[in-house]
């Protein structure tokens, strides 16, 4: 229970520092506006242009639906395949319609080894090609499926076309990026003032000296001087008793800080039995996130990968590694690899990775940040309430093609003229998190 | 109550007006022995304050270590955090229930029923729902035993095949066996061993029901019942709402019979109910009539029953004694009214009688409509004549090996002698899950698990097959039974293997043994149409029978409980700590007894008394129960255990006063020897602070007419005339836009039977306190059914007619065959909670959705909450109850505390708790709509409460989606029985009621007094 009342402190921290960061917000968003209407005006024709171009895209994919198959891809295909020619475990599948039919390719998907097994002499040349390194067999998969990942394939291979901006993905890295120059612009706006004011300083002195009549060279050292006005400033009692507060203030602000730090991890990176690697899987073999932690969709869990996971490839690479015979031992033994858990929630707040990934749309890396670059992963967030809520304030619902939303969208924009926030959705109500 | 005027109490303190009860009606808590403790000094706190910041602050420096240890070789099927659900099937001594079971990373947490049997239709009880947490019992068997000490399985094996083979006199005695497979491994292992006998018995014997359909139509079976049929129904000492043979599928039956609508044109039809009883069950609760009788009387009753109507009919009339009992005429005639659509059931073990009830079924023309002699139900097989032989073999030492399937030490009336005995018998082998009373005095025990661990099926109607399968590994090192019996068959031990190919040869003809599983109910019998046969018993005899059965003095009536049964889960503190639905009382049994016979025999309420029957005494508080017959007492069975464990050794067995099968006794002798106890009982607990109109009732004579019979609709004066309290207001209520969580609560179909609390003990994690605590009154049960009784005789009736003294004195005498309502009573998440007003620190607060929310990291414990509350639901966590060694139920040990549902908080010490609504699921479901881009399905979504329901009592669902039951149900009933419980406080909750309403005659004679004084109370 101690952990939670600092938790419910935290967040009202949070709540007097957003007054502030949003004075300053606002500014900055006066500042992107305008960059935005230059943007804008620029940008207009190419836009156009390219709306066409991405709503012919879907025609192209021969009967896919591509955006169907790009999912189907990242979850099934892409730990293994390129969309272009490079190879990854197995080829790399530009042209591969052209490289095989339809029928074999289905027939491929569904039942490798079937294939392999019936004799068939590109199939076992392949097989051999690949150091006889099986591919997973998709026997769920339909016409549909198969054909929606082709046309992905397809539209994946050919060169890029500028997209139009999709606006839930684009707005935060804007956010972002049109944050970081104003900063550039901030702090050499400063850099100027100060310099202003020495520069004013400056002619204000010779400006006193001048008017008083002395002589430019003074009685008295500098040194003394000094002395004697830190002495004055010393013998003032407001000036005194000024720094005692100043001094009483700090030291409770920086209590309270340290108070609200605790049972906060944020940085917590422990290092764990295996040294695996998510900048090589994540980052480097671009390995979907749902590969391996497989709930992350469908459930509360993200799910730690099991061995049997890690096998999938590992049968076949790097078995010799030291770290990966860890996971051989692990399985011979019978024993599960304990790993030490990151992020840790307490038992009262009830998170759910499906609300947010599978419903809400967001990625990965929206809590977790830059995963593909962490050779050691650390808890980026700060996992509070406050932050929690923050985002449920600041969060628009992901209404869009979900028949859950589609009323509820309508009566907001009845009454209210901006995008439906997750509190607006009751997004903010204890229940929600705690039961 | 204003709106009948009737008088309405909750137990004898409250008529009575009770110092203990009138002391404690007014608090929200006992603080007797909080009150007590030394004060903390000054002093003492600060070192405390000061050590905990500090412990507090050191503590949360470090990060946490915790560990996250994924599977070895993940399961395709089990995803961690999806719950999986499998079909199975609950068959223990007879009682049976065809199930879902909820797991969670493979581990069963919840039990839920299974609608695709016809048999059970998703009813669950809670004996069903509790047998999760058996499942987690940590007193249970490691290993097999041999003697005291441990043994492996494969010695075992060869000692008892050398034992076997010796030959001699094999019995494996068993309960009832509803599993066709099993007797099939039993039929091998007599193939293997010819000297061996299966003998069966039950401890709550139907078999003269057995006896008397072979005398009366040549088939020693019990056919099957159809409440749903009846137009009349009598009941005669048969709860077959609570535990008579099969109540999962009868209460259901019977509750079809009791919906009525008030939609233009609705029903306005019921079934009519007639139960004469010894002690007060709830089936004679949900009665419209009710007599009270001596269980000697019960065959002078069905006699005098079977005269009348035969005289009407034109059957054969034989002499039978006179006997007055209340509304016996009115039963006769309505049941003569009825012929054709009737159904009279006994719940007595005597040949005579039953022959008696078949001729009465048969004069009616029962065969055929409601019963069906074609599909007989296997519930009850136990033969009273065999177990009696057997118990006589073993003490002539005839019997070398006894392998026991049940506890018949325990729940046997012989019991006693067979356990002296059992010394004589060369091997004995128990299969008990521990060392029970019979296990612990045989060779061997060969652990068994249980049946969440096991393969098994059922066959609990001719026809209708179920199967049971694991729905998790073995916990510890048993093995089936079945397994154990095919290993010294000297067959192959793979039950499964067994079951499947008995299946896939005999039972499926063809059909897909995956659909069969997935199912788990298989039911080629469905849709056969009910068969009758010609009566050809003979009453004469039967008469003269009755004639001869005479009781003495102060007669017994043994019953089994709802909670506790036969005594077979008795150490599962879910049902022991389940207050009986009449009593109240948990953790023991008690003496019920009538208020006058209490005082002829010098007892009162808070006693302990000494019965002795036959030289055999027992020593037990006393229950002043309205509705016991006078001059009898009852007792429950199944308490008193001395080897189930440390929760269930509790109470006093009376299986030893059963003779000659039986379940009552003549010539108790009732002694006093102690006073000043309190009973743990729940119900006088949280009164309802004097407010009146809680619950609401009528008759059909009237609600056919007035589809408002009944209601109370509160009024207050305001300036501008007469006004529903909801139409001024002070509180500006809260928005609902998505969705809006309500219940409808049908007290006309609610049978108090505790289903619902059990199931959402499992579900909500709800701690057991204990006996003790309970008789604090600080139980934590989330939802409780508050039992009113109530008579006909009404305030002023009684106070016109009889004068101040006369007048109160005829409310006491009415008070002896009570009027019974029962009232689910769950926080009613009301839309103006007083609550939410109250808490200093925004603990609880209001949901967009309608819900209450309550956060147990915010609370600080202030109980303002519970104060503030009209409806008195909130609970308070008086201690941390789980691990701690004061409150060792299952919370306090790794295994037991396998059973918590994962999406609960646990509550620790120092918060309230309360209803949720079952948030947790509404989420989950709102989920899984959100996942596949949909609105949630009404009935997608329940609470524990009205998914365990077995007469559908309880609808839950979203008032602001149209299509939902609930809101159709609220649509008809607004105009109608809809009433939220204290209209009168603007609280606007969003569970409603709907007023109950009787099977009788006439019109209430209730004056409609004025009931100004009463808006301000």
């Amino acid at each position: 229970m101690e952990n939670n009342s600092s938790v419910v402190l935290q967040s009202e921290k949070v709540g007097v520092l957003h007054l502030y960061i949003n004075m300053i917000r606002k500014f900055y968003k006066s500042i992107l506006a305008l960059a935005v209407v230059v943007s804008i005006s620029l940008g207009n024709a190419t836009a156009q242009d390219s709306t066409s171009a991405a709503s012919a895209a879907p025609a192209a994919g021969a009967g896919g639906d591509v955006a169907k198959g790009e999912g189907l891809f990242k979850n099934n295909c892409a730990q293994c395949h390129a969309v272009t020619a490079e190879v990854v475990v197995g080829p790399g599948l530009a042209g591969i319609e052209e490289r095989r039919d339809y029928a074999w390719l289905k027939k491929w998907i569904n039942n490798p080894m079937g294939v392999i097994g019936s004799g068939d002499k590109y199939a076992n040349e392949l097989y051999a090609k690949y150091n006889k390194t099986q591919m997973t067999a998709f026997g769920a998969f339909g016409d549909d499926e198969v054909k929606a990942i082709l046309a992905y394939v397809k539209s994946a291979a050919a060169p890029k076309v500028e997209g139009p901006v999709d606006p839930n993905k684009v707005t935060q890295p804007a956010e972002t990026g049109g944050g970081k120059f104003i900063n550039v612009i901030l702090i050499s706006l400063l850099v100027i003032m100060a310099l202003v004011l020495v520069a004013l300083l400056g002619i204000l002195q010779l400006l006193n000296r001048l008017s008083g009549g002395e002589s430019l060279e003074s009685s008295a050292s500098f040194g003394e001087k000094l002395k004697a006005s830190f002495k004055n400033i010393a013998a003032n009692k407001t000036v005194r008793s000024a720094i005692v507060w100043a001094f009483i203030l700090l030291a409770t602000k920086a209590t309270f800080d340290g108070m609200y730090g605790i049972g906060v991890h944020q940085g917590y990176a422990p290092k764990q039995p295996i040294a695996f690697s998510h900048k090589l899987h994540a980052g480097e073999m671009k390995i979907n996130c749902a590969y391996c932690h497989t709930g992350v969709y469908k459930g509360k869990q993200s799910g730690i990968p099991s061995a049997n996971i890690c096998m999938n490839c590992h049968n076949a690479i790097k078995r010799e590694s030291p770290e990966i015979q860890k996971i051989y031992s692990a399985i011979e033994s019978n024993k599960p690899i304990e790993w030490v858990r990151v992020h840790n929630l307490p038992d009262l707040a009830y998170f759910n990775h499906a609300q947010h990934t599978n419903v809400g749309g967001l990625e990965c890396k929206n809590c977790h940040g830059e995963i593909e670059k962490m050779e050691v992963v650390q808890q980026r967030s700060s996992l509070t309430m406050g932050w929690c809520i923050d985002c449920h304030r600041k969060s628009e619902v992901n209404g869009k093609d979900n028949g859950y939303y589609t009323k509820l969208m309508e009566a907001h924009s009845l009454v209210s003229k901006g995008a439906m926030k997750v509190q607006d959705n009751g997004g903010l109500e204890c229940a929600k998190c705690h039961y | 109550m204003e709106n009948t005027n009737k008088k309405y109490w909750k137990g004898v303190e409250e008529l009575k007006n009770d110092i203990g009860f009138v002391k404690n009606a007014n608090r929200e808590f006992n603080l007797d022995d909080i009150e007590t403790v030394e004060p903390t000094h000054r002093r003492d706190f600060l070192k405390v304050l000061g050590f905990s910041m500090a412990a507090v602050s050191l503590a949360a420096c470090d990060a946490p270590v915790r560990k996250a240890i994924p599977y070895l070789n993940k399961p395709e099927s089990v995803e961690p955090g999806i719950p999986n659900w499998y079909a199975s099937t609950y068959a223990e001594g007879g009682d049976y229930c065809s199930i879902l079971v909820k797991t969670r990373e493979g581990r069963p947490v919840k039990i839920e029923g299974n609608k695709l049997s016809s048999v059970t239709k998703g009813a669950v009880s809670a004996r069903v729902h509790a047998s999760v947490l058996s499942l987690y019992d940590n007193e249970k068997l490691k290993a097999p035993k041999k003697g005291s000490s441990d043994i492996k399985w494969e010695d075992l094996d060869k000692e008892v095949i050398a034992a076997l083979s010796k030959g001699g006199n094999i019995r494996i005695v068993s309960n009832t066996i509803l599993s066709p497979t099993t007797k099939k491994v039993v039929a091998d292992f007599i193939a293997k061993y010819p000297s061996a006998k299966h003998v069966t018995y039950d401890a709550n014997s139907s078999y003269a029901i057995v006896q008397a359909n072979e005398t009366s139509f040549g088939q020693a079976i019990i056919p099957s019942y159809d409440f749903s049929k009846a137009s009349v129904i009598v009941g005669i000492n048969a709860d077959f709402l609570g535990t008579w043979i099969a109540p999962n599928t009868f209460a259901g039956q019977w509750a079809e019979t009791r919906k009525v609508s008030s939609a233009k044109g609705g029903k306005r039809t019921m079934s009519r109910h007639f139960q004469f009883e010894t002690g007060l069950t709830i089936t004679g609760a949900s009665a419209d009539y009710r007599g009270m009788i001596k269980p000697s009387q019960e065959g002078t009753l069905v006699l005098a029953l079977y005269n009348k109507v035969a005289a009407a009919l034109g059957g054969k009339v034989v002499g039978g004694a006179a006997i007055e009992v209340q509304n016996l005429d009115k039963c006769a005639k309505d049941l003569i009214a009825a012929k054709g659509s009737a159904l009279v059931v006994s719940g007595s073990n005597d040949l005579a009688v039953q022959t008696i009830v078949n001729a009465l079924n048969s004069l009616l023309g029962s065969y055929g409509s409601t019963i069906d002699l074609g599909t007989p139900i296997n519930y009850r097989q136990g033969n009273d004549a065999e177990m009696t032989a057997f118990i006589n073999e073993v003490k002539a030492g005839q019997i070398n090996t006894a392998i026991f399937l049940s506890n018949p030490v325990y729940d046997h009336a012989r019991g006693t002698e067979l356990g002296d005995a059992l010394s004589k018998v060369a091997t004995s082998i128990s299969f008990a899950d521990r060392a029970d009373e019979t296990a612990s005095k045989c060779k061997y025990i060969a652990p068994a698990p249980h049946y969440l661990e096991s393969w098994n099926d059922a066959e609990p109607r001719k026809g209708f097959f179920s199967l049971t399968q694991p729905t998790i590994s073995l916990i510890f090192n048993t093995r089936q039974a079945q397994s154990s019996l095919l290993t010294w068959a000297g067959l192959n031990a793979d039950y499964q293997a067994y079951l499947k190919s008995n299946w896939t040869k005999n039972i499926l003809s063809g059909k897909s043994w995956v659909q069969a599983l997935h199912d788990g109910v298989y039911e080629p019998g469905a849709g056969t149409a009910a068969s009758s046969a010609n009566f050809g018993g003979n009453i004469d005899v039967a008469a003269g029978e009755i004639a001869k059965t005479k009781g003495s003095g102060i007669e017994v009536s043994i019953y089994e409980s709802v909670a506790i049964g036969t005594g077979l889960q008795a150490n599962n503190p879910w049902l022991q700590e389940m207050p009986d639905p009449i009593s109240k009382v948990t953790w023991e049994n008690v003496i019920a007894v009538s208020q006058k016979t209490a005082t002829e025999q010098g007892i009162a309420q808070g006693d302990w008394a000494k019965v002795t029957v036959a030289g055999k005494s027992i020593e037990l508080p006393v229950l002043i129960q309205p509705g016991q017959a006078n001059g009898t007492i009852s007792i429950a069975l199944g308490y008193g255990r001395t080897a189930a464990g440390k929760s269930g050794n509790t109470g006093e067995n009376v299986y030893p006063w059963i003779s000659n099968g039986k379940y009552w006794a003549s010539d108790a002798k009732i002694e006093k020897t102690k006073d000043g106890y309190t009973l743990p009982q729940t119900q006088t607990h949280s009164t309802v602070m004097g407010r009146t109109a809680v619950v609401q009732e009528s008759v059909l004579g009237e609600y056919v007419n007035n589809v408002k019979a009944g209601r109370f609709e509160p009024k207050i004066e305001t300036s501008e005339g007469e006004k529903s309290p909801y139409q001024i207001t002070l509180w500006n209520g809260h928005e609902k836009k998505n969705h809006s969580w309500g219940m409808v609560i049908d007290l006309n179909s609610c049978t108090g039977c505790g289903s619902c609390l059990v199931s959402c003990q499992a579900e909500n994690n709800v701690a057991v306190v204990g006996k003790a605590e309970v008789a604090r009154a600080r139980e934590m049960h989330w939802i409780r059914i508050d039992r009113y009784y109530s008579s006909e005789m009404t305030h002023d009736e009684a106070l016109a007619e009889k004068g101040i003294i006369g007048g109160f004195q005829a409310l006491e005498v009415a008070a002896e065959n009570p009027e019974v309502v029962f009232q689910p009573m769950m926080c009613q998440h009301c839309s103006n909670a007083p609550c939410e007003t109250v808490c200093p620190v925004l603990a609880t607060t209001h949901s967009s959705e309608g819900l209450n929310q309550m956060t147990y990291n915010r609370c600080i414990g202030t109980r303002y909450c519970a104060n503030n509350c009209p409806y008195k639901v909130r609970r308070f966590n008086w201690f941390k109850y789980f691990e701690n060694d004061n409150f060792d139920f299952n919370m306090n040990n790794d295994l037991g505390r396998m059973v918590l549902n994962p999406d609960v908080t646990v509550r620790s010490r120092g918060v309230i708790e309360k209803c949720s609504m079952c948030v947790q699921r509404i989420q989950a479901g709102k989920l899984t709509a959100k996942k596949e881009r949909r609105r949630p399905v009404d009935g997608e979504i329940q609470t524990a409460c009205s998914q365990s329901c077995p007469t559908n009592a309880i609808t839950f669902g979203d008032m602001l989606d149209p299509e939902s039951q609930i809101s159709k149900v609220l649509e008809v009933e607004k105009e109608g029985r809809a009433f939220n419980v204290l209209e009168e406080i603007n609280v606007k909750p969003q569970m409603s009621y709907l007023v109950k309403i009787r099977n009788k005659d006439g019109v209430v004679k209730a004056a409609k007094a004025e009931k100004k004084e009463e808006h301000h109370s």
